[in-house]
């Protein structure tokens, strides 16, 4: 009786020793298909730290925006490791929600990360996310279609080929557009690919003293070039059109070209999901030859929020998820072609990345010629390619991005699209102190 | 005088009400449907003849555990159903039986706190679940969506107990009825009816609640709602898939809903003729 009762004892306080020494951390994401991959191999790092659980909690990005930034900001701690974008980064680490990222470990090489994506994430030098996959956007073009058209489409392309070649390739009566473009009001939406391309015409949002430039001729003429070649050779409804509707209809052989996502290359030449897989080649984002393309730069990053308990877990797993060893793993289990893209240099080096990716070297040069600290033609008080990295942007943004998708739907003029938003953001600057 | 009901009239009501109906029920059918289909399929276009792959089910199955939300939606409806009934039913006894001067705009008050959007007391109400150490747990989930129903609640029993003659109450008064024993042995029995209808509205509402459930749990409380919301993706397509999610999400309670429809539409419509 006494040994049972021994046994027992010491059975139970080891369990509670166990239980004590065990730390579970809390992984807030998005559901795209690298991170719900991650989620499937993750034995890889229990295994080698089995004193550490993994809880995940997948939301819709507009839901996840909302619900860690309101942990982060009341210090909830429901969060150990969050996914956020390049647009948070810069805001949060100045405010000192983020915890700096200084123990990813000896053999983390971090930098071997692509400069422009640790530009993004990183605020005074220190890296305040590691990039889980990175993206800038480009031209995916029908080579089939181009030939028809009678043209070649150079790995550089101007805006006036672009608009060229749309014209060339539109046949409605065939269900064929020339261009598809995103069109669906957002902040992440319409807005990353209107401001991108607004760079390369030599527009901004603000002058070095804040003051919104939607009042501009660089303006007038993005946005007026934007409906002009959308109404001549873009989709009907296109102003509903955001991401998936446009790879849809991309995979369906309904465009010539879209440019977006560098994401995108490897759904569109993926046979089993896309019926122009054999047909696709890619390009730079277009230019003006004003020295800007009109590519973006994003990259979902694994942060870990000061107000976590357990940061050296959360860092442990935000470096085994970042790490060169994870694209191995994913390349061992998946192929190559299924590594998370963007991120490191390295991959982009890997013959049999390069062998496996078609896309990968266009996908690599379009994230080296975004440059998120000196976006646009013209000074900017402000960093972010697609975007402009202060609190306010996320509202002004989307109320921009109603205005210029109304006017894409011929609801309004592109003059008063731009003076309405011109408007907007005068309130909105001056409300927010940015203009006294 | 009656009015004469004529069988045409009767044929073009019977029409009229299967169309409002079919409209009303549609965007669930579709849903259904959607579910069936290849994600390609699915964002092809209007079809109402799928392919009827079980894909999607799989995939939502693997990707993340059904039972879990399930169990925690079960829990959560039935739990603040039961709470608020045990708040409401003597509020509700009282301002029926025992009205007051104010009973009226307390009445009022109450449904005002409906007509309030949730978001603007997000904060606060998530500072005070932080450190009272509620969040993303069962029990302070089932406590928030106690109130939120409670308005409702307390004037479903209120309509429901107007309707009970007081001279019952007095008769059991008389014979020596406590307080409690006039609740539980008198009043309750009599309301059976209504209070079934109002737990099975509050279970609903419960069920459905996206707001706060989705916003104060993270992985131990999260209800269905919180299951859906995981299969929208920015990037990539999912509309079967997130199908497939709100038909086994909304299943459960459809087919309560169906069983329980005679005892939900007294509860709905119940004082509305006199």
């Amino acid at each position: 009786m006494k040994l049972r009762t021994l046994t027992l004892g010491l059975l139970s306080a080891s369990a509670l020793a166990f239980a004590a020494h065990a730390e579970s951390i809390t992984i807030a994401t998005v559901n795209n298909a690298d991170m719900v991959r991650m989620q499937t191999l993750t034995d890889d790092f229990t295994k080698a730290n089995p004193d550490i659980t993994l809880n995940w909690v997948t939301l819709e990005e507009n839901v996840l925006r909302e619900r860690v930034t309101t942990d982060i900001a009341t210090k909830g701690g429901q969060y150990d490791v969050m996914t956020i974008g390049t647009y948070e980064v810069p805001i949060w680490a100045n405010q000192s929600w983020l915890l700096p990222l200084d123990k990813l470990g000896d053999d983390y090489d971090a930098k071997d990360i692509l400069p422009a994506i640790a530009g993004g994430l990183s605020v005074d030098g220190k890296l305040y996310a590691a990039p889980f996959y990175g993206e800038s956007s480009f031209v995916m073009y029908r080579k089939d279609l181009m030939e028809k058209a009678g043209l070649t489409m150079p790995d550089a392309p101007t805006w006036d080929f672009i608009k060229q070649a749309a014209d060339k390739m539109t046949d409605r009566a065939n269900g064929v557009n020339g261009v598809c473009l995103r069109g669906k009001a957002g902040w992440g939406e319409n807005m990353a690919f209107l401001t991108a391309m607004s760079n390369s015409f030599g527009a901004r949002w603000f002058d070095e003293n804040w003051k919104p430039q939607f009042d501009q001729p660089e303006w007038k003429s993005t946005l007026q070039f934007y409906v002009d070649l959308m109404k001549a050779d873009g989709p009907e409804g296109a102003s509903s059109n955001g991401f998936n509707e446009n790879l849809a209809l991309f995979q369906q052989g309904k465009c010539g070209m879209w440019i977006d996502a560098t994401v995108a290359a490897s759904m569109v030449s993926d046979p089993k999901s896309s019926k122009v897989a054999d047909k696709v080649a890619y390009a730079l984002a277009p230019d003006n030859g004003l020295g800007k393309r009109g590519n973006w730069l994003w990259a979902w990053s694994l942060a870990v929020p000061a107000g976590t308990q357990k940061a050296d877990a959360a860092e442990k797993f935000v470096s085994w998820a970042t790490s060169k060893h994870y694209s191995e793993l994913v390349a061992s289990k998946l192929g190559w072609a299924s590594a998370p893209p963007g991120t490191r240099t390295s991959l982009y080096a890997n013959a049999e990345y390069q062998k496996a990716a078609p896309f990968a070297k266009m996908t690599l040069d379009s994230i080296n010629a975004a440059d998120p600290t000196h976006p646009t033609v013209k000074p900017v008080p402000y960093v972010g390619v697609q975007f402009v990295a202060i609190p306010e942007f996320q509202g002004l943004g989307t109320t921009v991005g109603q205005l210029f998708s109304a006017a894409l739907a011929g609801q309004s003029s592109v003059d008063d699209a731009l003076k309405q938003a011109q408007d907007a953001a005068t309130a909105a600057m001056t409300e927010g102190g940015y203009i006294k | 005088m009656a009015r004469a009901v004529t069988t045409q009239h009767k044929v073009i009501a019977t029409g009229a009400a299967w169309i409002v109906a079919l409209l009303i029920f549609f965007p669930i059918l579709y849903t259904i449907i959607t579910s069936f289909k290849s994600e390609q399929e699915a964002i092809q276009g209007f079809a109402l003849i799928p392919s009827g792959t079980f894909e999607s089910y799989t995939e939502v199955q693997a990707q993340s555990g059904y039972f879990k939300f399930f169990f925690n939606s079960v829990l959560l409806s039935v739990g603040s159903t039961i709470l608020a009934l045990i708040v409401a039913v003597p509020a509700a006894w009282s301002m029926a039986f025992s009205p007051g001067k104010w009973t009226k705009d307390i009445l009022m008050w109450m449904l005002s706190t409906k007509m309030m959007p949730a978001v603007a007391v997000l904060f606060p109400i998530y500072l005070i679940f932080r450190d009272a150490g509620l969040l993303d747990s069962r029990i302070g989930l089932m406590v928030m969506l106690m109130l939120i129903n409670l308005p409702i609640v307390i004037w479903m029993l209120y309509t429901y107990f107007r309707e009970i003659p007081g001279e019952i109450l007095e008769a059991a008064r008389m014979d020596g009825a406590t307080l409690w024993g006039e609740i539980v042995y008198v009043l309750t029995p009599m309301a059976v009816p209504g209070i079934a209808s109002t737990m099975l509205l509050n279970i609903i509402l419960a069920w459905n609640e996206a707001f706060w459930t989705i916003r104060l749990t993270t992985t131990e409380a999260a209800p269905l709602t919180a299951f859906i919301s995981s299969f929208s993706s920015p990037q990539g397509l999912f509309w079967a898939k997130l199908s497939a999610a709100s038909t086994l999400a909304i299943a459960p309670i459809l087919i309560m809903g169906w069983f329980s429809q005679k005892q939900l539409v007294r509860g709905l419509t119940f004082g509305a003729v006199k």
